[in-house]
């Protein structure tokens, strides 16, 4: 009996439609969110993250509604984010259906939001989204989606997260990030020897092997994916038997 | 039959009345001690901080009414913070006092593994239960939590290992309660709620 390595698809959308493309360049349509999210949950999916990348203010209305119709599908956990620079945009989220909110940008910006929202609902609730890139010995923080510099450690960054209330790291490498080469290894495994939360791992998986991978070496309480799901390039129900038979616990179906 | 879900602003209040709903259940949400005191079953959801609950169920005098119903024998059902709450202290939040339903106290998970416990995990029977009738042994239950009863007593019918024992699912008489979340737990989860609404009937 020990706790199971979960195994996350992410859905990236437009507000109303799940959406693909590298960088946020040639973006283009890979189904309804509500579809997906009800095939994930009876795959076996052991969680759901459900982001708005345009996090424009007047696609917001359509964001919470893309939500509520997830989360109607789902007897698993919703975590929901994007554009979240607030208690108000978080209540918004868990109200129309969300257990978690993540937030990025924001909470470098701010990092009084990330204890704000734990106070509020709960750590559990709080996932603190890094984008990490390798400069020289380090990992730089990476914010604005991924584009922009924030001269800020990651390392520490988490750390610091982590002490402010986050309840679980979505870490995800910009070096990897749709190259498909699998996740960072040393990236993961540094974070999550760094801090005492659990660390979500994200960012070029491809193979099942990835996915042992950053489990085993990695030291990943959670691998999140979302193209590779989508395109049924890999089946959640045979990632997850593919990992028992290298002894690494996950939940599958009784 | 008016099963009432205890609503007092607490996050996962909507996931549960989902699960109730896809049952076909037709709970109902409410925070009057009137309503408590017609119930014919109770369901006290919860996710977050002890203090939120401890302090919604006194700020809205919902105490007495609740701990009456208790004990009249009206089924009742508490889930994560709900199962916390029927101890007297936790120590999250040390000078707020619980319902003291059941022996024992809530203590912080050991620093020595990840909190929060989050996650999918497997649970232990101690003895036969009710709640978890039809469900297979191996089964997984989500978890989001950071505390829990580890000196459980008797009325513990399964615990689950996380850094350490602790009780997991709760029975007594007409008390049913679980620290997972049934509303997240996938078809495991929808058969305990299932269980609890016919031990209900």
């Amino acid at each position: 009996m020990s706790l199971a390595h979960r195994i996350i698809p992410c859905l990236d959308t437009d507000g109303a439609r799940v959406v693909k493309g590298v960088n946020f360049v040639g973006l283009r349509d890979a189904g309804d969110p509500a579809a997906l999210a009800a095939r994930y949950n009876a795959e076996g999916a052991d969680e759901l993250v459900v982001l708005d990348i345009a996090a424009s203010r007047d696609r917001r209305p359509t964001f919470l509604e893309t939500i509520r119709r997830v989360a109607s599908e789902l007897s698993i956990p919703l975590t929901a984010g994007g554009g979240i620079r607030s208690l108000d945009d978080a209540r918004a989220v868990i109200l129309a259906g969300a257990d978690k909110v993540t937030i990025n940008t924001a909470a470098v910006e701010r990092p009084g939001l990330i204890s704000e929202l734990s106070r509020e609902f709960g750590r559990q609730a709080v996932v603190l989204a890094i984008d990490a890139k390798r400069l020289n010995d380090h990992w730089d923080v990476m914010v604005r989606g991924g584009r922009e510099s924030a001269s800020l450690d990651a390392l520490k960054w988490a750390r610091m997260g982590a002490a402010c209330g986050a309840g679980e790291i979505l870490l995800t490498s910009v070096d990897r990030d749709g190259t498909q080469l699998g996740f960072d290894i040393p990236l993961t495994e540094a974070i999550s020897r760094a801090v005492s939360v659990p660390v979500i791992a994200s960012g070029g998986a491809k193979l099942p092997e990835h996915f042992a991978q950053v489990f085993s070496e990695g030291a990943a309480d959670a691998a999140l994916a979302a193209s590779i799901f989508h395109d049924n390039m890999q089946s959640i129900r045979e990632l997850k038997q593919y990992l028992a038979t290298r002894n690494i616990e996950v939940r599958l179906p009784c | 039959m008016k099963i009432i879900l205890l609503d007092y602003g607490a996050g996962n209040v909507t996931s549960v009345e989902r699960a109730l709903r896809r049952l076909g259940a037709e709970p109902q949400r409410s925070s009057s001690p009137e309503c408590i005191t017609k119930a014919e079953a109770l369901i006290l959801p919860g996710v977050g901080h002890y203090a939120a609950l401890i302090r919604a169920l006194d700020g809205r005098a919902l105490r007495a009414p609740l701990l009456d119903a208790i004990r009249r024998g009206v089924p009742f059902l508490g889930v994560c913070l709900g199962l916390q709450a029927l101890y007297e202290t936790s120590e999250e939040s040390p000078e707020l006092l619980g319902l003291h339903l059941l022996p024992g106290s809530v203590h912080s998970l050991p620093a020595t593994v990840k909190l929060p416990h989050m996650g999918w995990n497997q649970i232990k029977l101690t003895r036969p239960s009710r709640l978890l009738e039809r469900i297979s042994p191996g089964a997984f239950f989500y978890f989001a939590h950071s505390y829990g009863v580890t000196d459980a007593g008797g009325e513990a019918v399964a615990l689950c290992n996380y850094g350490a024992d602790f009780a997991a699912v709760i029975e007594k008489q007409n008390i049913f309660a679980v620290q997972f979340h049934p509303e997240k737990s996938g078809d495991a989860g929808a058969q305990l709620l299932k269980n609890f609404l016919r031990l209900a009937a």
